[in-house]
């Protein structure tokens, strides 16, 4: 491995004089962390909301003031008759309607069941189901008190608590930013590795390293090295700028996160070279890489539970190092859980690393066809 | 000459890509010490061939040995003792001169010491004190060719491959670049030189013409010329004449 050392002296020479990628490399983390950080809102509130009140009683509005008061419902305006809700939703402006009939206080004096309709925007699928669980959160308490009043009742007879554990606060940034570490390492190590291997082709220069001496492994691993530090300080970037941007705790054993990282990143790294043995030109890695990515973010639960996958796409996230990588940065930075209940993501990912390093030293041919 | 002694010989050296067959039959035996130029127009299989005896393409039949070793049996072995420099140069442009002499030492496996010694050589040899600090990119074409130059001299080859060492390079360049190689061979370094100007090919010692992936004419230039009956033709009459015999062939 004595060729190893000038490969990487070489590839580090030339890492810090290209400003354009080391731009990137550093930009990258800060611009997606703030987008993602700032933009991406999973707990959706105030969906705008019309309201047809066509009892126009202290009853409806009592019930209407609940559904405000869940926080979910924004009340933008008032409307009379249904076209003018249909087209208020087909409009956009409102993304829900609350329809209460003129007969809702008469059928609540009765004891017979009062209907109130609640008419949601179905095509944004994520704060429809916010819509849908909160009017039912508000029939549900409506029910509750009427009901307990009636029976003579004091105390609930069965009370359900919920702790939400690890994010109590239940913050869409607690778990967005732990996962936005890997997809920022996925993205970028890829990228810049699968540039590697062809750069030197297209300048004529593999050409000579070919006649050298150099072996195929001194020559990949003098490749990947400069950058695992690379990696190294992106992610530091990401849980810096999340614990004092976005208050996202860092509660497990950060140095045992930084040692399962390098594994992490040595796949990623090894895995950019692999592609970069594939294709043939600069442009070819860069949308090879680029095509990559997409499953990285759809398939490995950064941003979608895989338990509600198919079995077969859960299996291809299963193939992808970064859902391994996810479940140990949510489990260290959010559970604060150890090496003993993460030793089969590890085992994993250093299987990748390694795997994916022979296969790239494999693919490359020390010939120029 | 026992074949040890033989810096380079080749046997029936073939290369075919897909149905073209770019080097055909070739057989040829270079002592050491030699400055033996191959000459052809484009296309005629001179950089096939010396990629072939460098181990970057593999030969479709016939052998290659370099210094009696099989350059398909011990790649490794033969990539200590040879040197090349391509069309292209193969030089870092975004390294400055001396990192480049750096990283080459490096690669062929010299020590920190022996490195810094063998770059203060070169540097010397070639006259590129004055540039070390500066960019390989921004150095002019005859500069780039010194530079790949001492890159390929780094470990002491006993054969240079030179493939059109000087393409894009200003005469002037061109004349000391030819000193330094009659320099090198004169020190027992064998050179084998791709051309198509006829002024270089009547700087080697002996010459192998191609046409079309194959030898039509083989020895010195003066011996070639002889080969078209002499009378005064010029190395450029010669090498129309038979090769238009060439072509002429079925």
């Amino acid at each position: 491995m004595k060729r190893f050392g000038p490969m990487f002296r070489k590839e580090f020479v030339q890492m810090r004089r290209d400003r354009l990628t080391l731009g990137i490399m550093v930009g990258i983390p800060v611009i997606q962390l703030l987008l993602f950080g700032f933009a991406i809102q999973t707990d959706v509130r105030n969906i705008p909301t019309v309201v047809l009140d066509q009892s126009r009683t202290p009853e409806s509005r009592d019930v209407i003031a609940a559904f405000q008061n869940t926080g979910n419902f924004r009340i933008v305006g008032q409307v009379n008759g249904r076209p003018e809700l249909d087209a208020a939703l087909a409009r956009g402006v409102a993304q829900a309607g609350i329809v209460v009939p003129e007969d809702y206080p008469r059928e609540l004096a009765r004891g017979t069941t009062a209907t109130i309709q609640v008419i949601v925007d179905a095509s944004d699928p994520l704060s429809s189901q916010a819509a849908l669980a909160a009017a039912a959160g508000v029939a549900q308490i409506r029910n509750l008190a009427i009901l307990s009043a009636a029976a003579g009742h004091r105390t609930l007879p069965v009370e359900v608590r919920v702790r939400p554990r690890y994010n109590p606060g239940l913050r869409s940034p607690n778990y967005i930013v732990p996962g936005l570490v890997g997809v920022i390492l996925t993205i970028t190590m890829v990228l810049v590795t699968s540039m590697a291997i062809v750069r030197e082709r297209e300048r004529g220069t593999l050409e000579q390293l070919i006649v050298t001496p150099i072996t195929r492994t001194e020559l990949m691993l003098g490749k990947i090295a400069p950058y695992v530090g690379v990696g190294l300080v992106q992610m530091t970037t990401v849980l810096l700028l999340g614990r004092f941007v976005f208050d996202v705790p860092l509660t497990g054993n950060v140095p045992l996160l930084y040692g399962i990282a390098l594994l992490f990143v040595v796949a990623s790294l090894a895995l950019g070279l692999f592609v970069s043995t594939l294709v043939r030109t600069q442009q070819q890695a860069m949308q090879a890489s680029f095509f990559f990515v997409l499953p990285n973010i759809l398939l490995s639960g950064f941003m979608f539970p895989r338990q509600a996958m198919p079995v077969v796409f859960q299996w291809l996230g299963a193939l992808l190092p970064l859902t391994h990588f996810l479940q140990v940065l949510r489990g260290i930075l959010l559970k604060g859980v150890g090496i003993a209940e993460l030793w089969p993501q590890v085992g994993i990912l250093a299987v990748f690393a390694a795997g994916l390093i022979v296969l790239a030293v494999r693919r490359f041919h020390k010939t120029l066809d | 000459m026992t074949p040890a002694a033989l810096a380079v010989q080749t046997r029936h050296l073939t290369r075919r890509f897909g149905a073209i067959t770019a080097v055909r039959d070739l057989t040829l035996d270079i002592a050491q010490g030699e400055v033996f130029g191959l000459l052809g127009p484009n296309g005629s299989g001179k950089t096939t061939t010396i990629r072939m005896l460098c181990g970057l393409l593999e030969p479709s039949a016939g052998t290659a040995a370099i210094a009696g070793v099989e350059v398909t049996e011990a790649p490794d072995q033969i990539k200590e003792r040879i040197g090349y420099m391509s069309q292209r140069f193969g030089l870092y442009e975004d390294l400055t001169v001396a990192e480049n002499l750096d990283f080459y030492g490096g690669i062929y496996g010299l020590e920190r010491a022996g490195r810094r010694g063998r770059i203060a050589e070169v540097v010397a040899f070639l006259g590129l004190d004055r540039r070390l600090g500066q960019l390989a990119g921004t150095l002019s074409g005859g500069w780039k060719q010194r530079l790949a130059l001492a890159c390929a001299l780094m470990h002491r080859p006993a054969v240079l491959f030179l493939d059109e060492p000087t393409a894009g390079v200003d005469p002037a360049a061109r004349r000391g670049f030819w000193r330094t190689i009659h320099a090198l061979a004169r020190e027992g370094t064998t050179i084998i030189v791709t051309t198509h100007y006829m002024d270089e090919a009547e700087q080697c010692g002996r010459l192998a013409m191609m046409s079309q992936g194959h030898l039509i004419a083989l020895g010195t230039p003066a011996e070639v010329v002889a080969q078209v009956g002499g009378g005064g033709r010029s190395l450029e009459d010669a090498f129309v004449i038979l090769q238009e015999r060439d072509e002429r062939r079925p």
